[in-house]
């Protein structure tokens, strides 16, 4: 068992919790991702590590379905069952000069990290971070702290420039001259805004998301389309050549288990209700 | 007691076949000939000294039959169910040139059923020595070379990348043919020697590799893990799962159960799996007590089946449709699978495996509709950490180079079980652990 150390709800239904796990947290990188097991009969689901802070590891997500709504109800001083990690490789930091690092929505988990990574090996930094509306944006604080420059965005215009993360992306690379991109957040996004680096041949990595089980290279649900190749994202990945990627595959991958997904948050809502557990 | 009825088994993953009673078990090894010079020991990858513990159950000594057993294999339970005896030790039982060879396997699940029914006693083990291995991997080789180091009385540390230990026996071979109360009887057992065991780490992410080397050996048995597709158009759809994620979502997550568990898997009342050894004959037996119809597609005839015989005669029972011959060309569907194509395959001169090499027919194809096809076309050792430990030699498949006695390349590392063989057997992997784990002691004696 692992213990809770710390949760708390920085944005409308986006949690970060602070869990006890040495082995991860001393080993763990920017670009790297966990799997967690909240209980007996729970399922593994991959998060990506936002932060490690001597034993502790910090991860953010967004309450979408069953294991992430019981993950937001656990409170501090509770444990999971399992997490395993650092899993992947590390995000390819190197000194290449300008670099830009986007994030969307529960995607700016693990944004403020690479941006350290990559401040700290002597490259500048810009970030663009945007969110559904003001109240969903997080991390600000620590992305205005890692980047040299920081843009803000909201598909409803309350806070920062009304608009997409792309928009602000075309113009930077428009003006600039930019070595490496980032860009993480949810898949359409990333397909999206990827578009924006391609003509110009710009070095650009996302961070893919497919159905997980083991995270070791086991199973194979990962694979995800890169270059033409099958590539298993869990070890293989999770970060690949943007303009590579078979975007519309993963996403098709995505949906395999709606059903299911939807039956399973219906049982745990009113599971809810009856016992009077969760937020 | 045989095996329980087709139509009922095929409801529930209880186990198949029900063993021997007591009355059984001692008639069946009063034939036993007690041969002075047994030819059925030199088929048993541990040596176990069949005519003596067959000897104690004949006398109805039956925990003293289980305790000889374990001076040679700690998992007995597990290995009378999963051993291919027939090709290993039953298969040169003196009796089976005229009438049928003992039973072995059959009277080893039982004398270790006996044992843990009455209470399994803890094994001994010798003075602490002082001295620190790792052990990558809680498969049957990690766990019999945890055991026997333990035993020697080194400090063993197991790393295990997933929530449970076992491997194969935990999250592969279904619970119908392998109880996971019976693995976790007999892997508790070896743990208890004092094992330190540590889940969730994978070793390479979360046990640096350094750290793994200032251990004073190291033993990695990681297994054959990685699944091959065959590489066919459509194998990108939703409801093509390799037979590693198949089973592992049951075995290892219970998603059967779901919603009670969380973990999904497809609701499917098609499914084709394609390949024709255990692997093959696991999934599609697991596919079909989900309720699903069953069709299983291989490429050569039915008597190249690699499959156990008997592990194919359950198939049959439980209603599994064999189509022989044939081998998929693409998988059909738009975003789901909808159906797979096959092609017919002519037999031709033998090839280096000594069967018959399979050539498709031109143009002679069918198409089969289902929602769900599973590949089990065989597994490849695990790449991730080998591939980047520095020093060790790996061969064509991507396996660990080792010699007879689990010696790597590396000065400090051993290996043994899937990793150095590719897929293999349960009792292979033992047999490879305990002699690496006797090179490790002589390296450590002479420190
Ligand atoms: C490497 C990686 C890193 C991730 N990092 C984060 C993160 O930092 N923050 C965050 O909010 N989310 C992250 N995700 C997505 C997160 O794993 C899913 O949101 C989560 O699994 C949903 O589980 P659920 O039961 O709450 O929702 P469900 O209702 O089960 O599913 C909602 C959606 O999540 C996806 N999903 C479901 N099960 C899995 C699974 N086992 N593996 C992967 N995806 C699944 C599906 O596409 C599904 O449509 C990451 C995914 C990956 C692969
Ligand atoms: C479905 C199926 C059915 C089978 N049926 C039979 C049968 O009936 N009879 C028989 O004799 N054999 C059978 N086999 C084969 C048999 O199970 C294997 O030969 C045997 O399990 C190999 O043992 P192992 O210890 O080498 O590896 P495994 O059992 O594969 O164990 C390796 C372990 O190492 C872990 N691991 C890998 N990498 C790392 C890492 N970096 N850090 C930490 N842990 C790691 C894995 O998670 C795994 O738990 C079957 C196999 C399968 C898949
Ligand atoms: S371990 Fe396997 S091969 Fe050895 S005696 Fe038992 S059943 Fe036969
Ligand atoms: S060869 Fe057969 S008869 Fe002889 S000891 Fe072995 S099991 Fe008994
Ligand atoms: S999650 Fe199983 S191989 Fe990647």
């Amino acid at each position: 068992m692992y213990t809770i150390e710390k949760t708390h709800e920085i944005a409308d239904k986006i949690f970060e919790i602070w869990v006890n796990a040495p082995h991860v947290a001393r080993n763990a990188r920017a670009g790297q991702f966990v799997i967690i097991r909240t209980d007996e009969t729970g399922e593994r689901i991959p998060l990506t590590i936002s932060r490690a802070s001597g034993d502790l590891v910090r991860i953010v997500f967004m309450a979408v379905g069953k294991t992430t709504h019981a993950l937001a109800a656990i409170k501090a001083g509770d444990a999971i069952a399992d997490i395993v990690g650092p899993l992947g490789h590390p995000s390819e930091i190197k000194a290449w000069g300008t670099c830009v690092i986007v994030g969307g929505g529960a995607g700016i988990a693990n944004t403020p990290c690479i941006a350290e990574a990559l401040k700290a090996a002597g490259n500048t930094v810009i970030g663009i971070i945007g969110a559904r509306n003001a109240g969903m944006l997080i991390l600000e604080d620590e992305m205005r702290e890692a980047c040299d420059e920081l843009h803000v965005t909201t598909d409803d215009g309350s806070k920062g420039r009304h608009g997409f993360a792309a928009d602000v992306l075309k113009e930077i690379v428009a003006e600039r001259k930019v070595d490496a991109v980032w860009i993480i957040g949810p898949t359409i996004m990333m397909k999206i805004t990827s578009m924006a680096t391609k003509k110009k041949g710009i070095k650009t990595f996302v961070s893919l998301n497919p159905i997980m089980v083991d995270g070791t290279g086991m199973c194979g649900s990962c694979r995800c389309q890169v270059a033409g190749k099958t590539v298993f994202a869990c070890v293989d990945g999770p970060e690949f050549d943007a303009h590579e990627v078979n975007f519309d595959q993963l996403m098709q991958r995505q949906r395999y288990y709606m059903d299911q997904e939807k039956e399973a948050l219906a049982r745990w809502n009113q599971h809810v209700c009856s016992c009077g557990e969760g937020r | 007691m045989g095996d329980r009825p087709a139509d009922i088994r095929v409801r529930d993953f209880l186990e198949v076949d029900c063993g021997l009673t007591a009355d059984e078990a001692v008639a069946e090894a009063n034939r036993c000939l007690g041969c002075k010079k047994p030819a059925c020991v030199d088929g048993c990858p541990v040596n176990i000294d069949i005519p003596a513990f067959i000897g104690l159950i004949a006398e109805r000594k039956f925990t003293e039959a289980a305790l000889s057993i374990k001076t040679q294999n700690m998992l007995p339970a597990i290995c009378g169910r999963v051993c291919p005896q027939e090709t290993q030790c039953e298969v040169l039982c003196i009796l089976g040139k005229k009438e049928k060879p003992v039973r072995i396997g059959q009277l080893e699940r039982f004398a270790a059923d006996e044992e843990r029914r009455t209470g399994i006693k803890a094994p001994v083990k010798k003075a602490a020595t002082g001295k620190k291995v790792a052990v990558v991997g809680s498969g049957p080789a990690g766990i019999t070379a945890a055991g026997e180091l333990a035993k020697e009385g080194h400090s063993v540390v197991m790393y295990e990348s997933l929530h449970l230990p076992g491997g194969v026996l935990t999250y592969g071979i279904p619970s119908f043919r392998l109880p996971k109360d019976i693995v976790k009887a007999e892997l508790d057992q070896v743990l208890s020697l004092g094992v330190e065991v540590k889940l969730n780490h994978f070793v390479g992410r979360s046990v640096p590799l350094d750290e793994l080397l200032s251990y004073d050996a190291v033993l990695l048995g990681t297994g054959a893990g990685l699944p091959y597709f065959m590489g066919i158009s459509g194998e990108h759809l939703n409801g093509v799962y390799s037979a590693n994620e198949f089973l592992t979502r049951v075995n290892l997550m219970h998603a059967d159960r779901f919603p009670e568990y969380d973990t999904p898997i497809a609701k499917s009342s098609r499914v084709v799996v394609v390949g024709g050894g255990n692997v093959a004959m696991d999934a599609a037996r697991t596919a079909r007590r989900m309720g699903a119809k069953v069709t299983l597609v291989y490429r050569r005839r039915a008597e190249d089946l690699p499959a156990r015989l008997a592990e194919v005669h359950h198939a049959e029972e439980e209603g599994i449709e064999f189509i022989t011959c044939a081998n998929p060309t693409r998988i059909l569907g738009e975003q789901v699978v909808t159906g797979i194509e096959c092609i017919r395959m002519k037999m031709c001169e033998l090839d280096a495996s000594g069967r018959p090499s399979a050539v498709p027919i031109n143009g002679d194809t069918f198409t089969i509709d289902c929602d769900v096809v599973i590949q089990a076309i065989g597994q490849g050792p695990n790449p991730v950490l080998v591939r980047e430990i520095q020093g060790l030699e790996r061969g064509r498949a991507g396996n660990v180079v080792a010699d007879g006695d689990g010696r790597t390349a590396h000065p400090k590392i051993f290996a043994a079980g899937d990793v150095t063989t590719g897929a293999a057997t349960v009792i292979l992997a033992m047999g490879g652990a305990k002699k690496a784990a006797q090179s490790i002691n002589s390296l450590l004696a002479t420190r």
